[in-house]
């Protein structure tokens, strides 16, 4: 497929991480939260993190995938109906909520995406999902 | 609407964009046919680019381009552009300070459309709007959503605009693209979106309530255009996402990149086509009961809805139609319909496909035969058609005084001509 070969050319970091699977390890969770990242995110971030025009942000270096944990945490476990702009560009489409994924699950997606597509931040712990979790079904 | 903005540098971003597509940019305005693969016989050539995302298009009898932009520019949401001599055009004036897709000339008046309301602008002699600052206002009060929010607009020859109102939904689910949310019942985005809305060309500040709810169960039209020879109106419908995504038990991922068909519609007055409650399977040839309403990927429907006139492949994203009524090409192509395919995103993780303008050959004013791929490769590459990383989406078409076909990009902002020797 193409659109593999596209991602696995541009994730060194990717293809480091599956060499040196460490349970429990960093590596670990971003092959684990890559796992979450296509079966229920790519078909709209795309498989290289590019979004689609108009409609799907991009998942590259932006404030909200690099910025507050707590933000984007709410953000998959709430889903998102606002538009962002983006340098300039608007995405307009309705991300659903995931809140039927796994704190550990949305954890290793986060850390995934926040350690993928040229991004490079701290990984998101499973102990930081469940309050947010918690404050959101007090609602 | 809440807005929210992200300040960071995107300049990475851009770089690596700039990369995937640094061959085909750098080129295509000077490459043999602005970069497309036309059939034998045909010519292109990239009037313009970079003018901004540039939707519908309409080309007077002195052959000036009228371009609405979905974002406007300065100021300026439609664009005038003048053609020079070597294939070339340049902005000659712009006015209109919305965005918007749809803009249509018809019987000395040149309409457009926001995402809520449709203005017209009286035309002079030489097909100049008159004033620009004052258009008559001829609808107002249109839903825009967020989603499926562009209003594409045609007329008919009995003075009445034609106005799509998109669904703001993917399939009237209870939570909107949610994994296995059903359907809401008795879909109530049909009353107000979801249809084709019929209004006055001519009068001012109409409200739904004005107007005639022409068709319904259309999720979402953006091509769409009047047959001279059946006295008809036709649009392309953009069928619904994520079968997979939200009911991963009933289809593959292989099975939701092409399904549903995106379905060209013959519309009489009162149709419904069955927007949320069914979709058009273009491999089976059937109305099938949507997973939202009870559907498996396997019942069919065969009551009331109308079927289709033609179906193509899933996820293309038909966003101009065009009857070609000219001289100039071939006369296998009169009265027939030229289809610009946006190009899909809803693919993933199969390939991305479209980016392209389809031919479908009509007789007696109906289908009749295969569509053909007519000019190809407006992504620049196979392999930014298949990432969907494309450098150019057509969009809007048009068709010249003397036949020539026009088609918009509102990506690469180009607009193009393409043109045919005997």
């Amino acid at each position: 497929m193409i659109t593999e070969t596209y991602a696995q050319k541009k994730k060194p970091v990717h293809r480091r991480t599956s060499a040196h699977v460490v349970k429990g390890g960093l590596a670990a969770r971003i092959a684990a939260g890559k796992e979450v990242y296509t079966k229920y995110c790519l078909t709209c971030h795309q498989a290289d993190g590019y979004g689609v025009p108009n409609m799907n942000p991009p998942l590259i270096r932006t404030e909200y995938v690099l910025g507050n944990k707590a933000r984007i945490i709410k953000i998959v476990l709430s889903g998102f109906k606002d538009d962002v702009e983006i340098n300039g560009n608007t995405y307009s489409n309705t991300m659903p909520a995931f809140d039927y994924l796994k704190d550990e699950e949305v954890a290793n997606v986060l850390t995934y995406v926040r350690n993928n597509f040229t991004n490079k931040a701290s990984a998101v712990k499973v102990s930081e999902v469940a309050p947010i979790r918690a404050s959101l079904k007090k609602k | 609407m809440k807005r929210r903005t992200i300040l960071l540098s995107m300049l990475p971003i851009l770089a690596i964009g700039g990369l995937l597509s640094f061959k085909s940019l750098k080129s295509s305005s000077d490459a043999p046919n602005a970069g497309l693969k036309l059939p034998e016989g045909f010519k292109a050539d990239m009037l313009i680019e970079g003018i901004g995302s540039a939707r519908h298009i309409a080309v007077t009898p002195q052959g000036e381009i009228y371009v609405k932009l979905n974002r406007a520019r300065n100021g300026k949401g439609i664009l005038l552009l003048h053609q020079t001599a070597n294939g070339k055009a340049e902005v000659k004036t712009g006015f209109g300070n919305y965005s918007g897709t749809g803009i249509y000339i018809k019987d000395g008046y040149l309409y457009a459309s926001s995402n809520e309301e449709v203005f017209r602008y009286k035309l002079n002699d030489k097909y100049e709007v008159v004033n620009p600052n004052e258009p008559e206002r001829i609808v107002t009060g249109l839903l825009n959503r967020r989603q499926h929010e562009s209003k594409s607009v045609v007329l008919d020859n009995d003075g009445n605009i034609y106005v799509n109102v998109g669904a703001y939904s993917n399939s009237c689910q209870e939570r909107d693209r949610e994994k296995g949310s059903m359907g809401r019942k008795g879909c109530p985005i049909l009353d107000s979106a979801g249809g084709i809305w019929e209004f006055k060309a001519n009068k001012r500040d109409q409200h739904y309530g004005d107007g005639v709810h022409y068709a319904s169960g259309l999720r979402n039209v953006v091509g769409l255009d009047w047959n001279q020879q059946d006295n008809q109106l036709f649009v392309m419908q953009h069928g619904r996402d994520q079968l997979h995504d939200i009911f991963p038990d009933m289809y593959t991922v292989q099975q939701s990149a092409v399904l549903p068909a995106e379905c060209m519609y013959a519309l009489k007055k009162g149709d419904n086509a069955g927007w949320p409650y069914i979709y058009y399977d273009q491999i089976k040839h059937a109305k099938m009961l949507a997973p939202e309403y009870g559907g498996d990927g396997k019942k069919e429907v065969t009551d009331k809805y109308i079927d289709p006139a033609a179906a193509y492949p899933g996820h293309l994203a038909p966003n101009g139609l065009l009857f070609y009524t000219g001289n100039m090409f071939p006369e296998r192509y009169k009265h027939g319909a030229f289809i610009a395919f946006h190009g899909s995103w809803n693919r993933a993780p199969e390939p991305q496909a479209g980016f392209f303008v389809v031919f479908q050959p009509f007789k007696n004013g109906k289908p009749d035969g295969k569509w053909e791929v007519f000019a190809d490769n407006f992504a620049g590459s196979p392999q930014q058609a298949a990432s969907g990383r494309a450098a150019h989406r057509p969009c809007g078409l048009a068709q010249g005084p003397d036949g020539a076909l026009y088609v918009s990009d509102d990506t690469g902002g180009a607009i193009y001509k393409i043109t045919y020797k005997k």
